[in-house]
């Protein structure tokens, strides 16, 4: 991967021409990475800046400028004032929601999750190797195929727009990629370790609890953000299955951003949307070697 | 009765797993196909009725520019997006001084929601206030960028914002490719004197076939599934120019009431992942195995 004409050290340069040349190139590198970067942040910049104007500003002034008023208005609006449909309740109680969502379904699904991939490494048995595949098969399937009779089986248990609802379908579907990402950490432990402690008499969950739990903590964080941004961004499952009260935050933004009563207020859709990405974002930038983790580990299989 | 117990303990704790994905993924699927082959509207009805409805679905045009879409919008995702990532990741493998930041910088997209990125984009995108005023507003005041209003070019807008959202991710991908690279082939390679660009493109790049792969899977995974990002984007619209199978299906199941369609086009979007991840998955499992 080194560079051989940019960081070569046992040769002198041929010529000042060349070493010229080669700094121009660097300094092109330079400035096209860091074009790149301004393409990336530029959508992150109008959103702020958009949320801190007033509309009377977005109308007049230009898309990239800074904001000459610094207001928060739209964001106040956009926590507890927009119109999500009929009721004005902001993205407050939504937030909620998700949270309410989110938080037992990330630990259900990790916690079955990291069961599951403690037997398909250690406890093998005839047939696991095909249902491993099953199961791995059940992470790629478009959701439309599964979306109507879960409706329905969601209607006929009284789970049909609830939260509780919400909860089981994103702890059904996320047993994929949770046991996938703790089978692959657990068979990097050796057996001979199973072994020795079945031999001084451990059964199945001590061995469980006392070897490889402890043993667990960075397959854990890598599970837990990544089922976290899934359950947090869904909207699919969101939109299907859940009524007026029990709508994720994505739904609601979405609601916020396409109500077509009144004026259309600019800063207060970019005030939600910023506020419905911060949960992702903050655990992406505090915990962001996890979460790159998780992205590769889920599209690398097997 | 103990012994039996502990010597089953793993079966049983992974019996609830295996009834879920039994009932929940393959049942399911199995009633999908099933409802796929009868005249069901509103309810589901269950005499089946032949291939009604795939042939219905075939004779619909908003159907056909779904499908249209999908494969349009699906080959330049998946290729923008892998030469965009390639092109980063070996731009930042030259001992780029910030390559931390920049990292981070690049890939944040992937953590947001495609209906925060849809909104977003939206924003920047409408024409009367977004970048079309912005360039009016410069004095090029023949400028037009309507894309998002323009039904020829609606689906571009959403692959403008597909690829922002995932391309950092392709680049993470490769980036770590490049990384696993034998450094010794290379070391050879510069004391031969052969130039970098071609270091590249003989060794380095050839060695990373099933990173290309991967990358591959996991893009044509996100297009097929593209739903949220149509919905805050254009909504399918303007008319059904950016319609795609997902919003078709969720048009059919919640809002046209035709189960039937709906069943019929989600087991064809079941069988587009299939021929591309099947062979993928078979592949990988097996060389595991071996």
């Amino acid at each position: 991967m080194t560079d051989a004409t940019l960081t070569q050290t046992g040769r002198e340069p041929r010529s000042a021409g060349a070493l010229i040349g080669r700094r121009l190139l660097r300094w092109g590198l330079y400035a096209l990475l860091c074009l790149f970067a301004l393409y990336y942040l530029l959508p992150l910049f109008v959103m702020l800046t958009t949320s801190l104007k007033s509309l009377e500003e977005i109308r007049t002034g230009s898309l990239v400028a800074l904001p000459r008023e610094v207001t928060f208005d739209a964001w106040g609006k956009a926590w507890s004032g927009a119109c999500t449909g009929i009721q004005c309740e902001g993205l407050r109680p939504f937030f909620w929601n998700s949270v309410m969502m989110a938080v037992p379904g990330v630990l259900l699904s990790t916690l079955i999750g990291a069961l599951n991939g403690y037997i398909f490494a250690q406890w093998r048995f005839r047939g696991a190797n095909l249902f491993f595949a099953f199961l791995l098969f059940g992470c790629f399937i478009p959701f439309q195929v599964v979306l109507l009779p879960m409706a329905r089986m969601l209607g006929i248990f009284g789970l049909a727009g609830t939260i509780p609802g919400l909860i089981f379908v994103h702890t059904i579907y996320g047993l994929g990629f949770t046991t996938l990402f703790f089978r692959n950490y657990y068979v990097t432990i050796p057996h001979e370790l199973v072994r020795a402690a079945k031999i001084d008499g451990a059964g199945f969950f001590r061995i469980f609890w006392s070897i490889f739990l402890p043993l667990s903590l960075p397959i854990a964080v890598v599970t837990i953000i990544w089922q976290f941004t899934q359950i947090w961004n869904d909207f699919l499952f969101g939109v299907s299955f859940s009524s007026a009260g029990s709508q994720p935050i994505t739904v609601a933004l979405n609601n916020i951003v396409n109500s077509t009563t009144g004026v259309k207020e600019y800063n207060v859709d970019m005030a939600a949307a910023i506020i419905a990405g911060l949960p992702t974002l903050f655990v992406y930038i505090v915990a962001g070697k996890y979460f790159i983790r998780g992205l590769t580990a889920g599209s690398v299989k097997g | 009765m103990t012994d039996w117990l502990s010597r089953h303990v793993p079966k049983i704790v992974l019996a609830p797993t295996f009834v879920a994905v039994l009932l929940f993924v393959y049942g399911f699927i199995a009633w999908t196909a099933w409802v796929s082959l009868t005249r069901s509207k509103l309810m589901p009805r269950y005499e089946i009725d032949g291939l009604i409805q795939y042939e219905r679905l075939f004779a619909s045009p908003r159907w056909d520019t779904a499908l249209t879409n999908l494969f349009i919008f699906g080959a330049l995702f998946i290729g923008i997006s892998m030469i965009l990532g390639l092109m980063l990741a070996i731009f930042l493998d030259q001992k780029i001084r910030i390559e931390g930041a920049l990292r981070t910088i690049y890939l944040y997209p992937m953590a947001l929601s495609m209906i925060v990125t849809g909104t977003a984009w939206k924003w920047i995108l409408n024409p009367g206030l977004g970048i079309q005023a912005m360039v009016q507003g410069w004095g090029f005041e023949n400028f037009t960028f309507d894309w998002l209003i323009n039904p020829e070019m609606a689906l571009y807008a959403i692959v403008m914002a597909a690829v922002w959202q995932a391309s950092g991710f392709v680049m993470a991908l490769f980036l770590a490719g490049l990384r696993s690279v034998d450094g010794e082939i290379i070391k050879a390679a510069q004391v031969d004197g052969i130039p970098t660009w071609r270091v590249y493109t003989a060794i380095i790049i050839p060695s990373m076939a099933p990173i290309f792969l991967s990358a591959f899977i996991v893009l044509a995974h996100l297009a097929i599934k593209s739903f949220d990002l149509v919905i805050a984007l254009t909504g399918g619209g303007p008319g059904y120019a950016t319609d795609l199978p997902a919003t078709y299906m969720y048009a059919m199941a919640f809002s046209r009431g035709d189960l039937g369609q709906a069943a019929s086009s989600a087991m064809i979007m079941m069988l587009v992942v299939f021929t591309i991840v099947v062979p993928y998955l078979y592949s990988e499992l097996r060389a595991k195995n071996d």
